[in-house]
């Protein structure tokens, strides 16, 4: 240990001289490209945000009503569950704490047959989740597939794949889904998820392919390929994990896109149908109720809407993260603050940071 | 020189805000320009030389400030915002850039471009301002200013776009101008072409210019007086000549001594003669390597028939300009570039129609150093892994054999051991490159083959960089294709020097002849454009490339 601190300083220090990109250095010092990534996510009050209730939503749909996986049921805690029907209290208006807060019995209200909404929409958002997990999924597989074959071989490879990808492209994406959606409509949920994710991976496997054009061109692949790596090891072990920023942003915004044709298919009547239940099936369900009953027509529209936002957000967060040219900009007051702390502690600043590592200087690029 | 200058610097600090503290790029800067001056501010990256010049014109990154004083005839530049900083660029203060190509926009002419700064400061109708774009163009010599207003950046050349920006920059006859490293991304030739515009026009348009770089060649070639900055601050000042000739301080003396110096047989390493009689390891006949037909584009023939042969033990430096087809040859070497006809013998193996399970052998015998350390290391692999690859592959080393042998490596190129872990980001561009030499030995190659090691790398890096590489050189005998644009390094540690022009090797021999006696006129022209780092011997050499010009010139016209 002391021998590698030693050299450390020789290297750093006397064989090297000043280090010139110092001040970029100062930001990445020990930590790797993943970890620099995760540094600027975390920054990202935004996509936190989204990270946050988006947990939140997950937890309180898949704990309250219950689950069943692998032929086992789990129940959940709330009193209610999708198919009871009890009595309808007050008219089946919400029930709340102090006016505002929804609580109590029926807290997002009755259907006009008793059924409990909170019940309904909590077990529609699971579907939900469950169809985003799936068509990101499956349309993640055969993007990165597509694209990366067809951006590394290139040639005949690259011609037949494109031009099977702009002729899934020209398919109206809910006029194909809803003629497999009337297909499949009583097989389970994740047949339809897994049936949109099939139609919904062209624009990731252009990405994709345009990454890997790029990368493989990069000197990089060449010393890759002098040491004498088959394509295989090339493509998952230096150009993927290149390309992964880019697929990871994509892929969230499709989910997102996913729940919102999810809905719309179910509203139109092609996508999940009873007993299942979905969002977009309770909006279309009791849009008659608009007037009389807008409780029953709120709650799902605002889950759809908060699920949409969140993924929304935390993709922006993502692409923030992944872009090494986005230089945040540093508010006034953090700039204020490290004056006045600098003043504080009356040493001059170059001698500080000179004293401290060396060679923290400035950069002329 | 008029009695007052017109730009007076001084105590100008530059900071930037990084990770929640103020890091100073400059402190404390002073220095004037007079008028009709040439003020050389040189550095090595990271001196700051370039943020305090931009911080002049409030160009600063946005986590950037300045502090301190600059006044331009009398006006105080730093602080000022908006409107009235906005008069002050391209009317007063003018900027020629380093990269023309990324300056100029591709999707304007460089003529809308002209006329766009010009009316943006003067009232003038459309047809005078282009007037007066054809004038300037005129002036900074581009042949046929009619026709070339209307050309796009992307239909000039090199030097034609760089020319082109010069007029931008004077097209308001601004006090200043500011050329921050102007030919450094030019070929010699074209280089020396733009530095003896600028030394015309310096004469004629009376303007104080100062001259950011880093080529110790070019400000002999051009500055009266020089400042030298080191980690943000002035280490040095006085007359050009002054300070070549005597530096006082310890740092100019260094990077004085780490340039290479062209025609100056002290800085050569002391190379071992070569038994040629030994069998080559490369043995290149009547070679032509092409560019296959890629959509509209025809096929390009790169390399059109050359022949050459390196024997063991043996460095052979291999120069030309851009475009001359000196990286295909050595791409070609490694498997690359497929050859299209000719005869390519890399350690015995035919490389014409080489297929890929052929080329398995030729990988341990040959290495590859790549010219930008920083995109030839996979940015997701820690360095040692990237270093460890090809034993990985090869040798099926694994674990601790591995990791031994990895240290070993790294020991040999003098980086620390500890360094195994971390990533390319994370190294200096010094360090990637030892890096990337460590890799291309990994497997002890007989053949190495270094694409311009060193162009991305500072004066006082290129000289460790390169005594580093002529040392393993020398300990482990291997034979080495040195690919560069600059003559100078090449002649440093190289037996024999191929001169390529056009994808034709034009003259080929030992160091000493081809460098001090060149046979060939390409050769002769190339050798005169080096600039040295010798204010006086720069001179000398400047007139006789002007009068070797010039005759060439009359011998043209001679000709029917």
């Amino acid at each position: 240990m002391t021998h590698d601190l030693h050299s450390v300083e020789r290297s750093g220090e006397h064989l090297e001289g000043p280090i010139e990109n110092a001040i970029e250095l100062k930001e990445v010092m020990g930590l790797s490209q993943g970890q620099i990534v995760r540094k600027r996510f975390l920054h990202h009050k935004g996509a936190i945000g989204g990270v946050l209730v988006l947990i939140a939503v997950v937890l309180l749909a898949f704990s309250s009503v219950g689950f069943r996986i692998l032929g086992v049921d789990v129940p959940g805690w709330w009193r209610w569950n999708v198919t009871d029907l009890p009595q309808i209290v007050d008219d089946g208006d919400p029930s709340s704490a102090f006016g505002v807060i929804p609580w109590g019995i029926h807290p997002f209200g009755q259907d006009d047959v008793g059924h409990d909404v909170f019940a309904l929409v909590m077990k529609g958002t699971q579907t939900s989740i469950m169809v985003m997990v799936v068509v990101g999924l499956v349309a993640m597989v055969i993007g990165i597939v597509v694209g990366a074959v067809s951006g590394y071989y290139r040639g005949w490879a690259d011609q037949a794949l494109m031009r099977l990808t702009d002729l899934f492209l020209t398919f109206p994406v809910i006029v194909v889904g809803a003629v497999l959606g009337k297909k499949f409509n009583h097989a389970a949920p994740w047949m339809l998820a897994a049936v949109l994710g099939a139609i919904l991976w062209m624009t990731l496997a252009r990405l994709v392919r345009g990454e890997f054009l790029a990368l493989r061109e990069r000197e990089f692949v060449d010393a890759a390929r002098i040491s004498g790596a088959g394509p295989t090891r090339i493509i998952f072990k230096h150009i993927l994990p290149n390309a992964m920023g880019v697929i990871i942003v994509q892929t969230t915004l499709l989910m997102s896109s996913a729940v919102l044709l999810e809905t719309a298919l179910s509203f139109l009547g092609f996508g999940i149908n009873p007993p299942q239940v979905s969002l977009g099936w309770l909006v279309s369900n009791y849009q008659s109720a608009f007037s009389s009953r807008p409780w029953l027509f709120w709650w799902p529209g605002l889950v759809i809407v908060i699920l949409a936002l969140c993924i929304n957000f935390i993709g922006d967060g993502l692409r923030d993260a992944f872009d090494p040219r986005q230089k945040k900009v540093p508010s006034a007051k953090a700039m204020a603050k490290a004056d006045t702390k600098a003043a504080a502690t009356s040493t001059s600043l170059f001698q500080r940071i000179s004293g401290r590592g060396g060679a923290k200087r400035g950069s002329s690029r | 020189m008029s009695d007052r200058p017109i730009l007076e610097v001084t105590d100008l600090s530059v900071e930037f805000f990084v990770d929640g503290e103020w890091i100073a790029a400059a402190e404390g800067v002073n220095y004037t320009v007079g008028r009709g001056e040439v003020l050389a501010i040189v550095g090595e990256s990271g001196s700051g030389k370039t943020q305090t010049s931009m911080s002049l014109l409030g160009l600063l990154p946005s986590n950037g400030r300045a502090t301190g004083s600059a006044k331009l005839d009398g006006k105080e530049l730093i602080g000022l915002t908006g409107a009235p900083m906005r008069r002050v660029r391209g009317k007063e203060i003018a900027v020629i850039f380093q990269e023309p190509m990324t300056a100029l926009n591709p999707v304007y002419t460089i003529g809308f471009q002209i006329v766009e700064t010009l009316r943006s400061h003067f009232d003038l109708t459309p047809k005078a301002a282009k007037a007066r774009a054809i004038e300037l163009l005129t002036m900074v010599e581009i042949p046929d200013p009619e026709r070339r207003f209307d050309s796009f950046p992307h239909q000039l050349s090199g030097g034609q776009r760089q020319r082109a920006m010069i007029a931008q920059a004077l097209a308001c006859e601004p006090k200043l101008l500011v050329a921050d490293e102007p030919t450094t991304a030019l070929d010699v030739t074209v280089q020396a072409e733009i530095l003896k515009l600028m030394r015309d026009l310096r004469s004629r348009i009376d303007c104080g210019i100062i001259l950011i770089t880093h080529d110790m060649g070019v400000v002999a070639d051009m500055a009266d007086r020089m400042i030298v900055m080191k980690d943000g601050k002035v280490v040095e000042r006085g007359d050009t000549v002054e300070v070549f000739e005597h530096p006082q301080d310890a740092y100019t003396q260094r990077l004085l001594a780490a340039v290479p110096y062209f025609g100056n047989p002290r800085t050569d390493f002391e190379m071992p003669s070569v038994d040629y009689s030994a069998a080559p390891v490369v043995q290149a006949t009547d070679l032509v390597l092409k560019y296959p037909r890629r959509g509209k584009q025809p096929e390009f023939t790169a390399v059109e028939g050359i022949s050459f042969h390196i024997s063991p033990g043996e460095v052979l430096g291999l120069v030309g300009e851009s475009g001359s087809g000196k990286t295909t040859v050595g791409r070609s070497l490694v498997g690359l570039q497929p050859v299209a006809s000719g005869s390519l013998l890399v350690g015995g193996i035919e490389m014409r129609g080489a297929h890929a399970r052929k080329l398995r052998p030729l990988r341990e015998k040959v290495g590859f150093v790549f010219q930008d350390p920083g995109s030839s290391l996979n940015p997701r692999l820690p360095i040692g892994e990237s270093i460890g690859e090809p034993m990985y592959l090869h040798r099926k080393l694994r674990g601790k054999a591995l990791s031994d042998r990895v240290e070993e490596l790294l020991d040999s190129v003098q980086l620390a051991r500890s360094f195994r872990n971390r990533y390319p980001h994370e190294l200096s561009g010094g360090q990637r490159q030892r890096v990337g030499i460590a890799r291309a030995l990994a497997l002890e190659p007989e053949l190495l083959v270094a694409d311009e090691p060193t162009s991305a790398l500072d004066v006082s890096v290129q000289e460790r960089v390169l005594a580093l590489f002529h040392e393993l050189q020398q300990s482990r005998g291997f034979a080495c294709l040195f690919i560069s644009h600059d003559l100078g390094v090449v002649e440093q540690l190289t037996q024999r020097i191929a001169v390529m022009h056009k994808g034709r090797i034009v003259e080929i021999g030992p160091r000493d002849e081809v460098a001090h006696d060149p046979k060939d006129d390409y050769t002769k022209r190339l050798v005169s454009a080096v600039p040295v780092p010798n204010p006086t011997e720069q001179r000398l050499r400047r007139e006789e490339r002007d009068r070797l010009i010039e005759q060439s010139r009359l011998a043209a016209g001679h000709r029917p």
